[in-house]
């Protein structure tokens, strides 16, 4: 059954092998300064190497994907964002996984009822408008830097050529090693907790964990995806939008490259914070968007000649239908699954609120007659919990929100075995595991609960005041959370 | 990625001694024509093995770059500039060879007369094809220079354009044979040909360098 779920993400990782890769190494294909076959090797190479080595680092925070809590939900889920991003594929549009994958969770979302962070969601949204265009600034900055440089130190054509090569080579390599690491938990992440792999060690030296063998698979299918279908995708990047110049190529390459670095980096995060300045969302931004507005940018440096708006009008719909077609997808099809195939997509969320509930609501201030009229009271839909919260008590959104992150019941047990596979020292600092290992054997209800426990007995599971650099390790931390709430939480059923 | 940077190196290394061999081959083309106008037979000849060998020696190095470009598919969007100018460029010291080739067979009678305006469009070939050779180094390596070097070679070749037709105003008022007018105006126009092969490189040049530089 594994496999067969297994099976949609080796499909996502073959379309994003096959879309995003091409946003790599679309514009040096399209100079002919690199041929086809070695880039796709290159990329290959470096995106297995990202995903294993990379994505180690970001495994247990599972990607986007793992807030989907069914196994044949999340399968559903990847598959919805796969065929979208194969369908673009073909129509030879370069779109991000990235994308598809937030639209098809969206529908999820919908499907199970549950409320959209509307919060996290502009902030993704408007990283989709701000990516092209901060590349596009990138893009007009480094290319007025190299034709200064090549203008006026005298450079040999040939050596310059040279160089260009390699930059893009170089770029390409690590711009192919950050999609491994950056996507694979996209691609692989959901299937981490039901890994059937084993750690493998080899000669005492070197210890391959399961998640890693998990996301070598990933790899390998990121590769495939390259080698087989990337070419068409990388012909609309390269060369039919706008006629792009090698060097001018490497601007593009760069300038994305430092777009997706700049979100995707807690480094430049935590530096932000240090001098006193805002930080940037760490969110997942497109690779397609960010290429094509840095090509865009060059173009309109140049003069704004030789664009061709029809391929441009047809990327930007493309972006657009992209992750509403896969939120479509993914509702129908869960339907679907659900109702034809007998497949829990979600995982029942039941709210209850006990008195348990009532005191730790009082110790957090929150007290209302209502909610002592909703008490044992059980509700199976968040949305439906929630309008009754509206209806009986007085409190505000914030507080109905916090009631029922506190009501919402689930089922955990510490099964030793997990404790011993599942959680490692490469992560939890020896005071975390010391102190999920005293909840050997136990079972919980409430999440709060479970965290509460925790906190008792370690100073590590303690959240830090959210100012400045505490906001990395708070993430961390809550990360840290999902992932015991993901491994411990019991698969069967309640009803 | 060393051999990225040693290929680099070794084709600019050839293209060097490519435009070395039409530079020299200019200046064995003036020495050449000089004995022969002197009447130093052996030394002409000398220079007539010394310019065929120059010459041999720049079509090897020329197909040698223009397999290294294509087979390593090197400077992508230049390739087929490089080539062209190249093969143009390599036109320049042929017309010389064919030049000193025709004077060795058909010993033309040149009256001493003719002598100083005969070395001066000799000259003005020589410097225009010189003037090319620059241009073509700075197209390769410093690209803002390459006008400063192109505007030369229009110079000398209208230089050589006035005093061809000077010469010829002169030879057809001389005293002598008709046959003989017609032979001295076709070797005056295939000396005067090295300038005007000077200029075709340019005016291609001209072009590929606007090319380069947007």
């Amino acid at each position: 059954m594994l496999l067969i779920f297994l099976s949609s993400g080796l499909f996502l990782g073959w379309s994003l092998g096959a879309n995003d890769a091409a946003n790599i190494f679309g514009t040096a294909i399209g100079t002919k300064m690199i041929r086809f076959r070695t880039a796709a090797m290159i990329c290959s190479i470096f995106v297995m190497i990202g995903a294993v080595k990379g994505g180690a680092g970001a495994t247990y925070t599972l990607g986007s994907l793992g807030s989907v809590n069914a196994i044949a939900g999340s399968f559903m889920v990847a598959l919805s964002a796969g065929l979208t991003t194969f369908g673009m594929t073909k129509l030879k549009l370069p779109v991000s996984t990235s994308q598809a994958i937030v639209g098809a969770i969206i529908g999820w979302n919908f499907y199970a009822g549950l409320g959209t962070d509307l919060n996290s969601l502009t902030k993704i949204v408007t990283t989709w408008v701000a990516s092209p265009i901060l590349a596009a600034i990138f893009a007009i900055a480094l290319f007025t830097f190299f034709k200064y440089i090549f203008n006026n130190y005298k450079i040999h054509l040939l050596r310059k050529d040279a160089y260009t090569r390699f930059g893009l080579i170089l770029v390409g390599a690590f711009g192919s090693y950050s999609l491994g690491a950056n996507n694979i938990a996209n691609v692989m992440g959901v299937f981490v907790p039901v890994s059937p792999f084993n750690d493998i060690n080899i000669g005492g030296l070197i210890t391959i964990s399961g998640a890693q063998q998990l996301f070598f698979i990933g790899g390998i299918a990121i590769a495939i995806g390259v080698f087989t279908y990337s070419l068409r995708v990388m012909q609309t990047v390269g060369d039919n939008l706008f006629r792009l110049s090698p060097v001018t190529a490497l601007a593009v390459l760069l300038a994305q490259s430092l777009v997706l670095f700049i979100f995707a980096s807690e480094g430049i995060e935590s530096l932000l914070i240090s001098i006193g300045l805002p930080p940037l969302p760490l969110v997942p931004v497109s690779s397609s968007q960010a290429v094509i507005g840095a090509i865009v940018g060059i173009a309109l440096v140049q003069g704004a000649r030789g664009i061709r708006y029809n391929v441009l009008s047809g990327i930007a719909a493309g972006w657009v239908t992209t992750p509403i077609i896969a939120g479509v997808m993914a509702f129908i099809s869960l339907f679907f699954l659900q109702n034809v195939f007998n497949q829990e997509v979600s995982r029942k969320t039941v709210y209850v609120i006990t008195q348990p509930v009532l005191y730790q609501l009082s110790k957090e201030g929150i007290i209302d007659p209502g909610l002592g009229q909703l008490l044992d009271k059980r509700y199976d839909n968040s949305t439906k919990f929630y309008t009754v919260l509206k209806k009986k008590t007085e409190l505000g959104e914030k507080q109905r929100n916090q009631v029922r992150s506190y009501a919402q019941a689930d089922s955990f047990y510490f099964d030793p075995a997990l404790i011993a596979s599942k959680i490692n020292s490469e992560w939890f600092t020896s005071s975390q595991i010391e102190a999920i290992r005293e909840l050997q054997g136990l079972s919980f209800i409430y999440r709060w609960k479970v965290a509460e426990t925790l906190e008792s007995s370690s100073p590590d599971w303690h959240y830090k005041p959210g100012i400045g650099l505490n906001k990395k390790y708070n993430r961390d931390l809550k990360a840290k959370y999902q992932y015991v709430f993901d491994t411990f939480r019991a698969f069967e059923s309640e009803d | 990625m060393a051999i990225l940077f040693k290929t680099a190196k070794l084709l600019e290394t050839q293209i060097d001694e490519f435009l070395d061999a039409v530079s020299q081959g200019a200046l064995v083309f003036e020495q050449g024509i000089k004995d022969y106008l002197g009447g130093e037979e052996a030394n002409f000849e000398d220079h007539i093995e010394a310019i065929s060998k120059l010459e041999n020696n720049a079509d090897d190095l020329r197909r040698k770059v223009e397999n290294y470009l294509y087979s390593h598919s090197l400077i992508p969007e230049h390739r087929g500039d490089v080539l062209g100018l190249l093969e143009s460029m390599d036109e320049v010291i042929n017309t010389a060879k064919k030049t000193l080739v025709r004077f060795s067979i058909e010993s033309p009678k040149i009256p001493t007369s003719l002598n100083k305006e005969f070395l001066e469009l000799t000259e003005m070939s020589i410097m225009a094809a010189d003037s090319i050779v620059y241009a073509t180094r700075a197209f390769f390596r410093d690209i803002n220079a390459v006008k400063d070097h192109l505007h030369k070679v229009m110079f000398y070749e209208k230089e050589a354009d006035r005093i061809e037709e000077k010469l010829n105003r002169k030879i057809f008022k001389m005293d002598i044979d008709l046959s003989q007018k017609i032979h001295l105006s076709y070797i005056v126009s295939h000396i005067g040909r090295v300038s005007d092969m000077a200029e075709t490189v340019g005016d291609r040049l001209a072009i590929y360098t606007i090319k380069r530089t947007i």
